[in-house]
């Protein structure tokens, strides 16, 4: 049995990390005619622009092979490389903490605000700071903290969650966002001009002008990181409008809040990065605005909080810990077949898609999170889209196996399991599945059938069983094998009869199409045949 | 050549014609097929439902039924892909190394049905003749996990009377995922009515694919909104002989190169259909 791993700490506070079972949320989503309009839009646009700049990169799958390589080492020497980022932001004249979870990390990002005085600060987009929920932390000690980044701020005023990685208000239109805007930004700022209209220039100059205020009224900012190069202590924020800069260079007091995963060795490994980053997340060529800083400059406060929150449990686990490659650039979301028309809130997470359905339940346990590492059709073109070769769909069905299985869902696959542990079992089972041809009408179409099954029925009809089988078909025209009837009583007793059963009998009418079959005297009582399919089934206990 | 069938659980519950179609295609071409009676299934579902445990006995069969034989063929995209990316991470995570170097020498000689035609064969024209308008659907698993890439279309290009449509965003997922569909089935469905939509609108009669588990959920969608069309599994198509007296397919089937040539006009926007970037097919693909 594959191994599970205890007692390292994991995200305590999963309220960012979890959310409703997925099927659930899902079925609301679904049926949500807006919601699928402007994801489809979204997700078919974004899809495009990356296939085209993808395209024309011709060593595209060595840099994906060298990110891979780069973020495996790191996470190999995560221990060493650390401490080095650790000395050198401080002899930069940076302060490093650790933050074992969010708890932690909230609080002491609550403190530093506190001891500036500040009563409002502002934000550049960060995945990390969702992730333990640091807005409402700091709400909650009476601090304001005011998304600067376009989408983000969207979401802010609209009282809403993110729903994607990159593009947290893929889920609005133009006029659902106008609507917000003019409805919202009056209380907490600059008003909207009253006669905005939805044209993306328009909302964008809204957008400018309420933030600017912000910006030159903010004594602290607050960032993540996208990541870290450990030789020099420095810090680099990859973003498209501006805001981050702003953010990082106006404010008297920055504090940037990092997975632990988020390094890189040297500048020269940031190469690599810098390339797959853009054209994997927005398609585009090259970042925007690209910040990069090495501790404080003069005049200027900085401080780095080191977030664990269950990173280290991922990292010891063999089977999951690629995960940590993840550079949070999106290219799975927009891929996803199930994204695209769920979207990121069926999720309950900060981190939707398919990594999300992978990262979150590492972040919180399976137990905690046990509906996502099913919401994937195993399709993988996650796999093939992920700028890090992150084996996506290897990655969820590991985290199935941790899952919490209903028991009746057990019982079946263990019955069914041992059916096919045999192929007697198994020529029964297909004999008897015949009388399955009652339920069909006269179509021959099964339209109904009982929980669970019931999920299939529903939007499905499922054939009737044939009237001759593929077996009974081979023998009629190939000779060998017939069918045997239904094994006797005692289940494995039959079984260890084996080899000499009927069902391994070859007829002498085939010749030479008929293959003999040498694998025969393994087919019922193999030394791995019968037994453990029996032992599992009979409750042989994980 | 000797090939043996693993027929695939699926196909011996629900759709031995595709296992029926692979025996006589096989057959038609001069290959000895052998059926070993021993097999039931790959363990798919338990491994992708979160059962190695119960997969693992599974795994065990499938190595020792098809471990005397040469070459192994499945009517499956998936299976074979479970075979070949599956079963050996199966058995070492169980500690079953010796295992796990058996399964991995299995699956080097396990092959789905258009890899083993085109790859091992090496026939694209396999004599087949089936006069209808077929749309196709390359499944996931071809696609991604064993990367098959254009065969089954070189081997439908060549059947005669086929009038092939491409399918527009053909290589985005039916929804079927094993029991995703079922744990699922508002998502699965939501999938699944964006596929059916595709497929109505080459105005096709068939739809194919390699996989019959991938025609089990479009065709039940099919059928339950009564579109009149059908799924049909690949070899079906490529064992069929629609119209031609035994002799004139023999006699064509040896003349491969220059009959299916004159009726390639509809089919060169199919041809299209298979590069590998899926963002861009569409861009580049004209419909029919």
């Amino acid at each position: 049995m594959t191994q599970t791993f205890l007692g390292l700490p994991r995200a305590v506070d999963t309220e960012h990390l979890r959310g409703q079972p997925f099927p659930v949320a899902a079925r609301a989503a679904v049926a949500d005619s807006q919601l699928r309009r402007n994801l489809g839009n979204a997700t078919a646009t974004i899809r495009a622009k990356r296939a085209r700049v993808v395209g024309e990169v011709p060593d595209w799958e060595a840099l994906r092979s060298a990110g891979a390589a780069i973020k495996d080492s790191v996470l190999a020497n995560l221990d060493e490389l650390l401490v080095q980022l650790e000395s050198e932001v401080t002899r930069r004249g940076g302060t490093v903490h650790w933050a074992r979870d969010a708890a932690e990390a909230n609080a002491i990002v609550t403190s530093l605000v506190r001891a500036t005085g500040a009563h409002e600060v502002v934000k550049v987009k960060s995945m990390a700071t969702q992730e333990i929920g640091l807005n409402e932390a700091l709400a909650a000690a009476g601090i304001a903290a005011w998304e600067t980044d376009l989408a983000e701020l969207i979401v802010q005023l609209g009282h809403d969650k993110p729903s994607h990685i990159l593009v947290p208000a893929i889920h609005r239109n133009r006029a659902e966002i106008r609507e917000i805007f003019l409805r919202e930004m009056a209380a907490v700022g600059l008003p909207a001009p009253a006669d905005l209209s939805d044209s993306p220039a328009a909302l964008a100059d809204a957008a400018r002008r309420h933030l600017r205020r912000k910006f030159l009224d903010a004594r602290v900012a607050i960032s993540g990181a996208n990541f870290a190069v450990a030789s020099t202590g420095t810090l680099s924020v990859v973003e498209s409008e501006g805001n981050g800069r702003m953010c990082i260079t106006l404010p008297r007091t920055l504090i940037s809040v990092m997975g632990i995963e988020k390094l890189v060795p040297t500048w020269a490994d940031l190469e690599v990065f810098l390339q797959l980053l853009p054209r994997s997340s927005t398609g585009e060529r090259m970042n925007p605005y690209t910040s990069m800083w090495s501790g404080a400059v003069e005049g200027q406060e900085f401080h780095l909080v080191l977030l664990d929150n269950g990173r280290t449990a991922v990292l010891s686990d063999p089977s999951g810990r690629a995960a940590l490659r993840c550079i949070r650039c999106s290219a799975c979301l927009n891929v996803c077949p199930v994204y695209e028309r769920t979207g990121g809130h069926a999720y309950g997470s900060v981190y939707p898609g398919p990594i999300g359905a992978v990262l979150s339940p590492q972040l919180t346990g399976v137990a905690e999170n046990p509906t996502l590492p099913f919401a994937s059709s195993l399709c993988g073109a996650c796999y093939d889209a992920c700028p890090v070769a992150i084996d996506i769909p290897t990655m969820l069905v590991h985290l199935r196996s941790q899952a919490p299985h209903p028991a009746a869902e057990r019982a079946v696959m263990r019955s069914v399991a041992y059916a096919m542990g045999s192929p007697r079992r198994w020529t029964a089972v297909l004999s008897a599945s015949r009388a399955g041809r009652l339920l069909g009408g006269r179509r021959g179409r099964i339209r109904a059938l009982p929980p669970p099954l019931s999920g299939w029925t529903a939007s499905r009809d499922l054939p009737v069983p044939p009237a001759e089988g593929f077996r009974d078909w081979w023998t009629r025209t190939h000779g060998g094998p017939t069918t045997p009837s239904l094994p006797s009583p005692g289940p494995t007793g039959s079984d260890v009869a084996g080899p000499g059963a009927s069902g391994q009998r070859r007829g002498g009418s085939g010749g030479a199409r008929t293959g003999v079959d040498p694998a025969e005297a393994a087919g019922g009582s193999g030394p791995g045949g019968a037994g453990p399919a029996a032992a599992g089934a009979e409750g042989g206990g994980e | 050549m000797r090939i043996a069938l693993f027929l695939t659980c699926l196909v011996d519950t629900v759709a031995p014609a595709a296992g029926r179609a692979t025996v006589q295609l096989l057959e038609r071409l001069g290959h000895e097929v052998v059926f070993p009676p021993g097999q039931t299934c790959c363990g798919q579902m338990h491994v992708n439902t979160g059962y190695p445990d119960e997969a693992l006995p599974l795994v065990r069969r499938y190595v020792e039924t098809f471990e005397p034989y040469e070459v192994v063929v499945a009517p499956s995209g998936s299976c074979v892909g479970s075979v070949r990316h599956q079963h050996a991470a199966v058995a070492r995570s169980h500690g079953e190394d010796a295992l796990a170097e058996r399964a991995a020498a299995i699956a080097a000689k396990t092959y789905e049905l258009s890899e083993l035609l085109v790859d091992v064969l090496g026939v694209t024209d396999v004599g087949a003749s089936y006069p209808h308008r077929v749309t196709y659907h390359p499944t996931c698993h071809s696609l991604r996990m064993l990367r098959v890439g254009d065969k089954p279309l070189q081997l439908l290009r060549a059947v005669r009377g086929i009038d092939l449509v491409e399918l527009p965003g053909a290589e985005e997922c039916c929804g079927f995922g094993g029991t995703f569909a079922v744990k699922n089935a508002d998502t699965s469905t939501a999938m699944l009515a964006d596929k059916m939509r595709s497929v109505l609108d080459t105005r096709a009669e068939i739809c194919a694919a390699g996989d019959s588990s991938c025609l089990l959920h479009i065709g039940g969608g099919l059928s339950r909104l009564r579109t009149g069309v059908r799924t049909v599994h690949l070899a079906e198509i490529l064992a069929a002989q629609e119209g031609v007296s035994r002799a004139a397919a023999g006699e064509s089937h040896t003349a491969a190169g220059g009959s299916h040539t004159a009726a390639g006009g509809s089919r060169a926007a199919a041809g299209g259909a298979s590069g590998p970037p899926p963002e861009r097919r569409s861009a580049s693909g004209g419909k029919s």
